[in-house]
């Protein structure tokens, strides 16, 4: 029986198409894919990301914990300011890809992949030896991201926080039509934007509330299917699909995370003798030079060889081309290097480029 | 969610519209409703022969990739060259401009195993209570 989020009855009544997804029954599209998109690209979407995880860190022994469990040099994270990181096992593979925020003195908090949240709250526990006090927080807090060129103005209409202070990577405490809210300036889309934690009792006043602060056509519900559309065009990745437990943050392009300096952390050493090695596979992006879409799972060939395989791909809605990403071995990793994508046993044409796929204007 | 009177359907969600022995194929108003947002078609060049259940073509949406069967056996007379470059069309014509081959029959008594417009109404019911 999949779980659902306090805003299920919300997302039917609004229409929405649901599909089961890691283990909740969430909206994939409302009006459609595309459309949705291009809301997000030119207006504002509301997105329920409830599903997600957040687990807190504390006590005096709570950045000691963090230093030692992620990659990322957790003690340069102002108070107020958020991270990008990922948790690894010893080998160097991720556990999970997460953000996290320093809210307080001695207080972290992680938001964390829905699919993951309890294995990452078993690692930290693992790893924890009583010193820091976990708490796994995921059922009390609801999340609604805004994301678009307009959520700033329509976020706005909504609390005092002047939210023209509050850089990307920040978060600030305050109220969003009168609801307590952690209010983070991250995003996953690749467009300015918000992601507001809330607790789950509060999350549909929040909703509502941000739907009809929306002057016409300015705001619309977005489902999952348009948030992968999203994030692959910004370049982002997909736990899952892009790294997992097999992969490196140094294989996956995320080597600016890793601070050997910083001290001991879980994976320093392997990551360390990768480093030196030098990595043999590497994530790429590549654009499609034909017609064709590129899919998870389809091959990836170079000089008559199969290469690599694609991790995720899509036709990108914002550059009306085939985009994907995809492990291949490092000599074929610099841009410009074409490639074929094996759709349906015809090889079709592909070059390697940097990501983004997508920059907002 | 409409089914033109006139129109033969398939198990598949295809429709066939007859003139003479040329039958014109697409896909149905339910089809690209469940499909969602379609972003390319792949579709036969003419000349082709296309058997009776077997696949004839590929329509993918954003999430999903979807074989195309023809409702009818014969051989490919005409394409609908411009339907790969505005795939979309599908999901907004798809008893109009999104039709996508004409098949000269060589088999017309097929025809009789097609649903009438109330058979696929009812089909449909019926697989949606599933």
């Amino acid at each position: 029986m999949p779980k659902r989020t306090a805003l299920y009855d919300i997302h039917r009544a609004l229409g929405a198409r649901m599909i089961e997804f890691g283990g909740w029954e969430m909206p994939v599209q409302y009006r459609g894919i595309l459309a949705e998109h291009q809301t997000v690209r030119t207006k504002a979407g509301l997105f329920d990301l409830s599903h997600m995880g957040e687990i807190e860190v504390s006590g005096p022994r709570a950045l000691e914990v963090c230093q030692e469990l992620l990659v990322t040099d957790v003690a340069r994270i102002h108070l107020g300011q958020a991270q990008y990181s990922v948790l690894c096992y010893p080998d160097g593979g991720i556990v999970d890809d997460i953000i996290v925020y320093h809210l307080a003195e001695q207080h972290y908090f992680l938001c964390v992949n829905a699919s993951n949240i309890e294995k990452d709250f078993a690692w930290l526990a693992d790893h924890n030896h009583g010193r820091a006090t976990l708490l796994n927080r995921s059922d009390e807090y609801a999340l609604i991201a805004v994301q678009g060129p307009v959520a700033s103005a329509l976020v706005q209409r909504l609390t005092t926080l002047d939210l023209g202070r509050l850089r990307r990577y920040w978060s600030v405490s305050g109220e969003i039509a009168g609801v307590p809210a952690l209010v983070a300036r991250t995003g996953y889309t690749g467009e300015d934007g918000f992601e507001l934690f809330v607790s789950a009792q509060q999350v549909a006043e929040v909703w509502n509330a941000c739907l009809d602060a929306g002057r016409a056509g300015e705001v619309a519900p977005i489902g999952l299917g348009a948030r992968d559309t999203l994030r692959l065009e910004a370049g982002y990745l997909l736990y899952g699909n892009d790294i997992d437990a097999q992969t490196t943050p140094l294989e996956a392009g995320l080597q600016r995370l890793v601070k050997f300096d910083k001290g001991e952390f879980v994976s320093r050493d392997a990551l360390l003798q990768q480093h030196t090695a030098g990595i043999t596979k590497q994530l790429i992006g590549l654009i499609m030079d034909a017609p064709g879409i590129p899919r998870h799972g389809y091959e990836l060939y170079a000089d008559g060889q199969h290469i690599g395989v694609v991790t995720s791909g899509t036709q990108a809605p914002s550059l009306g081309v085939g985009i994907a990403m995809g492990y291949v071995p490092s000599r074929y990793a610099k841009e410009g290097t074409q490639l074929t994508v094996n759709i349906r046993e015809r090889h079709v044409p592909a070059h390697v480029v940097a990501r983004p796929f997508y920059r907002r204007s | 969610m409409e089914i033109p009177k006139e129109l033969r359907y398939s198990e598949e969600h295809e429709w066939a519209a007859v003139d003479d022995n040329i039958a014109t194929i697409g896909i149905t108003d339910y089809a690209q409703e469940q499909l969602g947002d379609v972003v390319y078609i792949e579709l036969p060049e003419t000349g082709t022969p296309v058997t009776k259940g077997d696949k004839f073509g590929v329509v993918e949406s954003v999430k999903a990739v979807s074989d195309i069967y023809s409702p009818l056996t014969g051989t490919v007379v005409t394409v609908n060259t411009g339907l790969p470059n505005t795939p979309e069309t599908i999901n907004e014509e798809p008893y109009g401009d999104g039709w996508m081959i004409r098949v000269e029959m060589s088999d017309p008594e097929e025809l009789n195993d097609l649903m009438t417009a109330a058979e696929y109404k009812k089909f449909i019911e019926e697989a949606e209570e599933e």
